[in-house]
């Protein structure tokens, strides 16, 4: 399986999460190890009613997406995998009305452990929302490392 | 504070659930995920109803992380802000009255949170309870710890610190 095939599996399998889907996420690229997501904005995910803000949480949902696509789109990780730790820094709102994007980048895997880190932004890449950082669990390696 | 004749129970317990009830129902995303807050004194457990737009490994099936993270958020959030109208809801006079009319404090914004996921999270109902560790005029920490059949088998835990509304703006 080339790197092409195994990022359109990862992209599959995160479009069928119904969790995922209810909150309306995208697929926008995904190649080895980096996937870009991105979640319309909605009223319904709003945080702080007097600023129509969307909630924390609907930051979180979409940055642990994304970096759990862009560790099963990591050449040496198998299919499947599970957060351990993430940690979010929320550097400023997101604007009310605006889709709200994620880009996630698998840096580090070694036998048990996938790293990643990640920003959410809406307009401008250089402004993040927040940054992220996590780690997953690896189970198997799809290229057959011996463990 | 007013030493007379105590209020009775029923004023008291209408008050406070009353502006939970408030304080909830104005977070749309709170009412998206249909979490729920049950209050025992001033101690609040949150109520995550399982739902299957909950799912985040249908194959298992387990909750999306995203879920997981979100409900301990909320929690952090919700018991902080909670905490903090504690005292001026019951100590009566024109605060009182404004946290009755559903007049709030703008909520506390988070600066960051670190989510340790623990097992996966099973297709039923979960709880949460947070811990206000440190509240400042500025800065507050916050510890939450959420379970799901067994209150000692936590399946995630987090902390966040968390910038305080200033009353200046």
């Amino acid at each position: 399986m080339d790197d092409q095939q195994k990022a359109r599996i990862a992209q599959q399998f995160i479009e069928a999460i119904p969790h995922s889907r209810a909150l309306g996420m995208e697929m926008v690229e995904i190649s080895a190890g980096i996937a870009t997501m991105k979640l319309a904005y909605d009223a319904r995910f709003v945080g702080d009613p007097k600023t129509g803000v969307l909630a924390g949480g609907v930051v979180t949902a979409l940055l642990d997406t994304c970096a759990g696509a862009s560790v099963m789109a990591h050449p040496e990780v198998g299919a499947a995998t599970a957060t351990l730790d993430l940690r979010i820094d929320y550097m400023r709102a997101a604007e009310p009305e605006r889709d709200l994007y994620a880009q996630a980048e698998c840096y580090r895997v070694t036998r048990s452990v996938a790293f990643v880190r990640a920003i959410a932004y809406t307009d401008d890449k250089d402004r993040p929302v927040a940054a992220a950082n996590g780690a997953f669990t690896v189970m198997s390696s799809a290229k057959g490392r011996s463990s | 504070m007013n030493r007379g004749k105590p209020e009775p129970v029923q004023v008291i317990k209408q008050r406070r659930d009353a502006a939970l009830e408030k304080l909830t129902a104005s977070i749309p995303y709170l009412s998206y995920l249909d979490i729920r807050f049950e209050r025992m004194g001033d101690e609040l457990t949150a109520r995550l109803p399982f739902d299957e737009k909950l799912i985040g490994n249908p194959a298992l099936p387990a909750l999306h992380g995203g879920v997981t993270g979100s409900f301990l958020e909320i929690t952090a959030v919700i018991e902080l802000t909670w905490s903090t109208l504690w005292d001026r809801m019951e100590g009566g006079g024109p605060e009182a009255a404004a946290i009755e009319a559903g007049e709030f404090p703008p909520l506390p914004k988070t600066i960051d949170f670190t989510i340790d996921y623990l097992r996966s999270g099973l297709p039923r109902d979960a709880y949460a309870r947070a811990r206000v560790n440190r509240s400042g005029r500025r800065y507050a920490s916050v510890h939450v710890e959420a379970w799901q059949d067994n209150r000692s088998r936590l399946f995630a835990q987090a902390t966040g610190h968390f910038l305080m509304p200033q009353p200046d703006g």
